[in-house]
């Protein structure tokens, strides 16, 4: 890895974005306790949970985990593939809505 | 990792440089390291096997008639005679952050070949991770006492135990697993493997700080799996 060895004053960045990642991190952290130590519910819970769960997965990946400097050949290497885990978390929605339907129905109603 | 420069090679920035880096006759990812790529697409299966019980779960939990056990009363834990709800899983998320802020900077030390920063710091890593392992098996045997079990359990639908146990024990594993190579790359720092380029086992390359941001990269991993787990399980 000649290469890389040659651009090693290039591959290190200053303290003070990981400082302040760090610090934003714990900061969302604490406002995703909050959620529940506050008792949201409903959407407003779903929806602010979710919002604190990507900011802080983004902040790890992004800078963390250097993506945000990585060429773009690596980054979508990896970030392509999680279309497909959505596209299961779309079909698993609609199935459990099936199976729970189903439940219901023949467990306390009764199919004929 | 940024930018690097190749003799020879005029790498070009955005989705053109993607298109000219996947179609080149040489190495498909310009300036990263074998092991790096390596442990990238490893992570990115990792991925998968965490998302596949974390679908798992939700399909579990949408599909029963039975009510879900609230998972703010279940986790709570009594602090001075009050119950507070989470209070042991927020600790938790805080010791996995820490240890992944000293992580991060062990991995900027380390390419600045400052090597008592980049070991102690490693080391601090290793030491959260432990805390973290600790607290866990805490947790689950105080589940275990209330008559928590993969079947069965007193709060509700008998599937919780079941993904509690799956998820928080492959997560475990993979802290465990990661606190003792994080004890190991400590001693090598410190040893000065990497200073001067002492091979490992296993392999005939040389020691070289960019092995601590692999590591780097599993660790931050398990504290990306654990904000989905912190989300999805505790939360929700």
């Amino acid at each position: 890895m000649e290469e890389t060895k040659k651009n090693q004053e290039s591959t290190t960045h200053k303290i003070g974005i990981y400082l302040w990642i760090w610090g934003l991190l714990f900061v969302l952290s604490f406002f995703s306790y909050m959620v529940d130590w506050y008792q949201f519910q409903g959407l407003l819970r779903w929806s602010l949970i979710l919002f604190f769960m990507f900011l802080k997965a983004g902040l790890i990946m992004a800078f963390f985990m250097h993506l945000f400097w990585e060429r773009y050949a690596l980054v979508n290497v990896l970030l392509w593939p999680m279309t497909a885990i959505a596209c299961f978390v779309g079909l698993m929605v609609a199935e459990g809505k099936y199976t729970l339907f189903s439940r219901l129905f023949y467990f306390f109603i009764g199919g004929q | 990792m940024s930018d690097p420069k190749i003799e020879g090679l005029e790498l070009k920035p955005g989705f053109k440089g993607m298109a000219s880096d996947t179609a080149s006759d040489q190495t498909m990812f310009k300036g990263v390291h074998w092991g790096k790529a390596m442990m990238w697409i490893f992570l990115l299966s990792d991925t998968f096997v965490f998302s596949c019980f974390l679908i798992s779960y939700m399909k579990g939990r949408a599909s029963t008639p039975v009510e879900w056990p609230n998972p703010s009363e279940v986790f709570a834990l009594n602090a001075f005679g009050v119950p507070v709800p989470l209070l042991l899983i927020a600790i938790m998320t805080f010791v996995l952050i820490t240890s992944s802020g000293t992580m991060a900077l062990a991995v900027k030390y380390g390419y600045e070949r400052n090597r008592k920063m980049c070991g102690w710091l490693v080391l601090a890593t290793a030491l959260g991770g432990l805390t973290f392992v600790g607290m866990q098996a805490f947790e689950w045997s105080k589940l275990i006492h209330e008559g928590v079990r993969p079947w069965e359990n007193p709060f509700g639908a008998p599937q919780f135990g079941s993904y509690f146990f799956m998820i928080t024990g492959f997560h475990g594993t993979h802290v465990s697993i990661g606190v003792i190579f994080l004890f190991i790359y400590a001693y090598k720092v410190f040893a000065g493997h990497y200073d001067n380029g002492k091979k490992g086992w296993f392999t005939t390359m040389k020691g070289d700080y960019v092995e601590i941001e692999i590591l780097g990269l599993y660790w931050h991993f398990v504290d990306l799996v654990w904000v989905f787990i912190f989300a999805f399980f505790y939360l929700w």
